[in-house]
């Protein structure tokens, strides 16, 4: 009965996924733990952050592609909504309007956009998938630049930026040109210092400071100037779970969110982040896998979105704690703390799930 | 990409057909275009997984850069973050006198301090303060000027030394108060006042110019957790000894600069304490003898050098200085018109008047010029030959008859006009040089004068101008060109009483180490010494001591003395007199009136003590500086305290109404 209920529960899941996310969460406990000052509460809090993310993901994986695929438009359209809401009622905090008070709760819509966008351009390039053609992808574009722009005006930089990376890699994957491609690369070179012109003050900083971090050690610079000393302070080996002296005394900044890959590189070095670029690899290498034997589009190009997003987010985290890429609020997936960002995460990640699991469903 | 999936996805294209509906316009070109379009997915997607790699190796360098390449680097720098060294201020060294009675300490008071970089509204912060603890304009101004001096300060006190009281008050609100705190601090503290100021000096607040100073000698690091030191006096002088060896703490601080734990000590080494020569109990009996009056008084132990009093008066509080002086106490002292500031027993330099005759006698009976026995006939002036100037004696009409004996008894000014022009004044300059004049005696304390002992060289180099006969006549009874600080009086006074050896004044007698209570003696090491003929001594001695008796002109002064004392008055010039003016003390402003300066040893047989005293504007040496004399003398001599004397003392019979 019970072997039976747990077979019930757990026939959309797939193991590869399950243990890399398995994996992650758990260095991420053991991580917060240690950056939090060893507050239980706060593991607690994140304890059931990952349990409701978790019955999310196990809700996505039993939702068949077909489903998933007619909640696509209306999903997109509720999102669109929002954000005009946002840019017209939203709350402002941190001086950025992101956050819409919709009475019992403030939700960020831009937040539904990371899954919103690419399975709204997946369902369209699905449907017009015999007859592909420029036409499509210039829609398709106009169906990513539209809440890419909206959230970019929030400002939210870093959002954007990953809504727009997993709606290129939907156009991408799907064919986009590339003579386009190249085009939009040369054009977007050249249209740099336009960019620079429209920015504000604060991500020209960010940029300005990842060039020269030294620019200014106590404001924009400090952030990656005490990581990187925090990563490079650890070493080969780390120095031990609980003995980051960066993180445990303050300097290094968002160590239980954003910056938490700092903690973790200080107190488990080189071999740690091995460790940790090989479980992200794991759930990488198995989206993609999935992506190449999904049985239709939408399915190929939703795993292929959710995969890649999902890299970018690790990628975009651990370059800009390390120095390499601007400091834009990217959480490290299944790492960092907090609740929108796990539930969004394993939501695709059950997406990934359902798609493996229904087509052999199907076939079988 | 498994070999199944193909056939697969071209038996799923039917189905997708029919469920889509639409319907391919050629079926043939529809199934290479999927075909196609899923290869190109695939070639896309394994463009996708190379990128991925691609960036994660790129990450794996950086890691490898910063971790490996750069480890080192990044590893002291987060030590850094971690670890602030903090300075711990040594002990200041206490200054005691010759019996151990204590001159300067250090007592251990709370303060109330203000981290300016925490607190957003200074004013407001230290307006609330103000409702608990008890925080005078004066405190304010102190506190903006502490500010505005030092940028680089964490913490800058308000107020010092609070009652447990107000402690507790503090501490009850102290939730009001973010940025403020109190601290235990070890304060300077001169327990005596004025007594002795000018010998101890007083620590300050360690300023620009200070730091700029230590920087330059190499000293600065061990000032790292001062911000005092000595100004003045002997705080300045063996500020090296005193202020010992900065102690070190490693502490780990969290970023926000607050102390975690403590990892690492080195203690603090304290300073050395110093004991002086100095007998505060003689300087007490000095000071009090002075009363209100303006002047200077130096004793010296002849048998070794050591400073038994120095008195500068007016004197001031030192404790004013330790905390830094506020304003008004600081214009009070400088617009005081009695200077209570300058060291005039250091840098004072005043005519030594006749307390230069008994070195002029010794001068004449060792070159030969004089015999004891050579007798003048004194009119009442001096001429030189082919003039018709005439230089005056003090007494109108003259003495008479005078020797060298009574040319000293009754000061007979006529008596050394002639024998300054019969020694020449490099005979004059060369013999008394020996005594110190004009060159400074080297005591151990800062701001000396040299004064001012004329020669011919002397004269060409200043003024460029020939030495005239006429210039050495006035030399002769310490006037003209002659100038003399009142330490260089005691010192000479000091190599008369020894019998020409020569000790180097100074005030500290021994150093002691703090860490092995060791003592380095400063200590009677005689550094010259020059042969005089003791019969000569003899016969200027005599002369002096007959000064203090019936018919002297100080005799008023020692009157009952049950002990000889060799003395000789002065009386120094301020303004010059034209020929024919008489010198009228009633009629003279007070400040132009004549300085009354006195010299002596006691018992004159066995000198114990030297002195010279030099009492400003305050008119004849035997009326106003020798009772001062007299005072110390019997305190030194018999042990007897007495009773100060009344500044307005009548002038007396005609003796000691002189010079």
């Amino acid at each position: 009965m019970i072997e039976r209920l747990l077979a019930w529960l757990g026939r959309h899941f797939d193991p590869f996924l399950l243990a890399g996310v398995a994996g992650l969460l758990a260095v991420g406990l053991v991580v917060l733990y240690s950056a939090s000052g060893e507050s239980l509460s706060r593991l607690g809090a994140q304890v059931m952050n990952i349990v409701v993310a978790l019955a999310v993901m196990w809700a996505a994986a039993n939702i068949a592609p077909q489903q998933l695929l007619r909640m696509a438009v209306p999903v997109y359209v509720a999102g669109l909504v929002l954000l005009v809401a946002v840019a017209l009622f939203g709350d402002i905090s941190n001086g950025a309007r992101r956050w819409l008070n919709i009475g019992v709760t403030r939700i960020q819509p831009s937040e539904i956009m990371k899954i919103g966008v690419p399975l709204m351009l997946a369902w369209y390039f699905d449907r017009y998938e015999a007859i592909l053609n420029f036409r499509n992808f210039a829609v398709g574009a106009l169906v990513l630049a539209v809440p890419v722009l909206l959230i970019a005006a929030q400002p939210d930089l870093g959002t954007a930026l990953l809504v727009a990376a997993a709606g290129f890699f939907v156009l991408f994957l799907a064919g986009l040109s590339w003579k386009i491609i190249v085009g939009m690369a040369v054009v977007g070179g050249a249209a740099l210092p336009g960019l620079w012109a429209v920015m504000h003050d604060y991500q020209r900083r960010r940029v300005l400071t990842l060039l020269d971090p030294m620019q200014d050690p106590t404001g924009a610079g400090y952030h990656t100037i005490q990581a990187s000393i925090a990563i490079g302070s650890g070493g080969v080996f780390g120095k031990g779970w609980l003995n980051g002296t960066q993180a445990r005394l303050d300097f290094v900044p968002e160590r239980t969110t954003d910056f938490i890959f700092a903690v973790f590189s200080e107190e488990f070095g080189l071999f740690g982040n091995l460790l940790l670029l090989a479980l992200l690899l794991v759930v990488i290498g198995r989206g993609l896998y999935i992506a190449a034997n999904a049985s239709t589009l939408f399915a190929r190009l939703m795993a292929g979105a959710i995969t890649l997003t999902f890299f970018t987010y690790a990628f975009v985290n651990m370059g800009m704690v390390s120095g390499i890429l601007p400091v834009v609020g990217v959480p490290l997936p299944l790492i960092s703390y907090g609740g929108t960002s796990a539930v969004t995460i394993l939501f695709g990640l059950g997406i990934l799930m359902s798609i493996h699991t229904h087509k052999r469903l199907v076939q079988t | 990409m498994s070999p199944l999936a193909l056939p697969r996805l071209l038996a799923r294209f039917g189905f997708r057909r029919g469920r889509a509906g639409f319907r391919p316009r050629v079926r043939g070109v529809e199934i290479r275009d999927l075909v196609r379009a899923l290869r190109q997915f695939q070639v896309r997607l394994v463009i996708c997984a190379g990128l991925v790699l691609f960036a994660f190796l790129l990450l794996l360098m950086r890691f490898f850069y910063l971790q490996v390449v750069r480890h080192q680097d990044y590893l002291a720098q987060a030590e850094d973050n971690r670890i602030s060294v903090l300075p711990v201020a040594p002990n200041r060294g206490l200054i005691l006198d010759r019996n151990g009675t204590v001159l300067a300490h250090n007592y251990s008071a709370f303060t109330l301090e203000i981290t300016p970089k925490e607190t957003p509204d200074l004013e407001a912060l230290v307006d609330a303060l103000a409702e608990v603890i008890d925080i005078q304009p004066k405190d304010r101004a102190r506190f903006r000027k502490l500010l505005d001096e030092r940028h680089d300060l964490d913490s800058v006190p308000i107020r010092t030394r609070l009652s447990d009281e107000e402690v507790a008050r503090f501490s009850a609100n102290r939730y009001r108060f973010p940025g403020a705190a109190i601290d235990a601090r070890l304060f300077r503290h001169y327990p005596n006042g004025e007594l002795a100021s000018h010998v101890i000096g007083h620590i300050g607040r360690l300023g620009e110019r200070d730091k700029a100073r230590l920087e330059k000698e190499g000293v600065a690091q061990n000032y790292s957790s001062a911000d005092y030191l000595g100004k003045a006096g002997l705080e300045a002088f063996y500020e090296r000894d005193l202020h010992g060896v900065t102690g070190y703490e490693h502490v780990e601080t969290d970023a926000a600069g607050r102390a975690v734990r403590t990892l690492r000590r080195q203690l603090p080494v304290s300073g050395n304490n110093l004991q002086l020569a100095l007998d505060l109990k003689i300087q007490e009996v000095a000071e009090r003898a002075f009363g209100t009056r303006r002047g200077a008084l130096v004793a010296i132990e002849p048998a070794t050098g050591g400073v038994l009093a120095l008195v500068s008066r007016p004197g001031f509080d030192p404790n004013l200085f330790v905390e830094g002086i506020d304003l008004s106490s600081w214009d009070a002292l400088n617009n005081d018109t009695a200077k209570p500031l300058n060291n005039r027993a250091l840098s004072g330099v005043y005519p030594p008047g006749s307390t230069f005759k008994p070195f002029m006698a010794l001068a004449g009976l060792e070159l030969g010029k004089r015999s004891p026995r050579y007798t003048i006939a004194d009119p009442g002036y001096f001429v030189l030959p082919g003039s018709a100037h005439r230089f005056r004696d003090w007494k109108q009409g003259g003495h008479g008859m005078v020797d060298l004996h009574r040319s000293i008894v009754i000061s007979c000014d006529t008596y050394y006009y002639g024998l300054a022009m019969d020694l020449g004044i490099d005979n004059l300059h060369r013999f008394i040089g020996q005594f110190g004049f004009g060159k400074t005696t080297g005591i151990d304390i800062a701001g000396e004068s040299g004064g001012l002992l004329p020669s011919q060289a002397w004269k060409q180099k200043r003024f460029g101008q020939k030495w005239f006969l006429g210039d050495t006549i006035s030399v002769g009874i310490g006037q003209g060109y002659n100038l003399a600080t009142p330490v260089q009086l005691a010192f000479a006074t000091a190599i008369l009483a020894n019998s020409g050896v020569v000790y180097r004044p100074h005030l500290v007698r021994s150093v002691e180490s703090s860490q092995s209570g060791e003592r380095r003696w400063i200590e009677a090491q005689p550094f010259g010494t020059f042969p005089i003929r003791p019969e000569n001594l003899v016969r200027v001695r005599d002369a002096m001591v007959d000064v203090n008796k019936p018919g002297g002109t100080a005799a008023q002064a020692f009157a009952g003395a049950s002990y000889a004392v060799a003395g000789k008055t002065g009386t120094a010039q301020v303004i010059g007199m034209k020929q024919n003016e008489k010198y009228d003390e009633s009629r003279v402003a007070e400040q132009y009136r004549d300085h009354a300066l006195y010299i002596a040893y006691a018992p004159a047989d066995n000198p114990k003590i030297a002195l010279a005293i030099l009492v400003e504007n305050g008119g004849h040496g035997g009326s106003a500086a020798a009772p001062i004399a007299r005072a110390v003398f019997d305190y030194v001599v018999l042990g007897k305290e007495s009773k100060p004397p009344k500044p307005g003392d009548p002038a007396t019979p005609e003796e000691a109404a002189g010079d």
